[in-house]
């Protein structure tokens, strides 16, 4: 299933739903990156990510919420993530979709490592994805 | 049986293995131990954090593994 018809059918899903926000993050090509593969641990990393999306649920008072993550190995370009909400307003569907990604970049099981010219590297989340992380405390 | 130790994320490459079996069980001070001395140090370390059937430790110097458990060793996650 395409991003497309993957939001087509969360989007019809809620037809009650006043909006619905989504965001697709892609594996960028900055800093010579030739591709990025990302790992996780199966028996952590769904239940993880099923809390998270009941969480956001539960926050934001959603109708409903969409997590999708890859792992294996992505070319620039390419997607890793995606996720949706639908909510009766904007700003909570906007809000909830921020949630989940600031979780799914820094609190999420995942490892995520990049291939440049001169060999793989793994990345740690930044500063500033520590930061984004904080404010939902 | 035996308890099943697996590397995840950096901690692969550092171990040189994805993961390895041990005999009986497996506490915190016989799994620093067991792995190499590298990967003891990080797993010294706040940021690294253990999980035992599937559960992440509140406590990993509390680990208690038994025969046919798996144990993950869980580095600082990056996703997205």
């Amino acid at each position: 299933m395409s991003i497309g018809e993957a939001l087509a059918a969360f989007n019809a899903s809620y037809p009650d739903a006043g909006g619905t926000a989504s965001f697709v993050g892609k594996v960028r090509s900055d800093n010579d990156v030739k591709a990025l593969e990302l790992t996780h641990y199966e028996p952590l990393t769904l239940p993880g990510m099923e809390e998270l999306a009941q969480a956001a649920s539960e926050k934001f008072g959603l109708a409903g919420v969409l997590a999708w993550h890859r792992v294996g190995v992505m070319t620039p370009g390419q997607p890793i993530v995606l996720v949706a909400a639908a909510a009766a307003h904007r700003r909570e569907a906007f809000d909830a979709v921020d949630f989940l990604m600031d979780h799914l970049k820094s609190a999420s099981w995942f490892w995520k490592r990049e291939r440049r010219g001169d060999g793989w590297h793994w990345i740690e989340p930044r500063d500033q994805d520590r930061r984004d992380l904080a404010r939902w405390k | 049986m035996s308890v099943r130790i697996l590397f995840l994320g950096p901690l692969r490459d550092l171990a040189g293995q994805d993961d390895m079996q041990v005999e009986g069980t497996l506490d915190w001070d016989r799994l620093l131990q067991t792995v190499s001395p590298l990967v003891a140090a990080q797993l010294r370390e706040e940021r690294v954090n253990i999980a035992c059937k599937g559960r992440v430790l509140a406590d990993k110097t509390a680990l208690l593994a038994e025969d046919g458990d798996e144990v993950a060793l869980l580095p600082p996650v990056s996703g997205g």
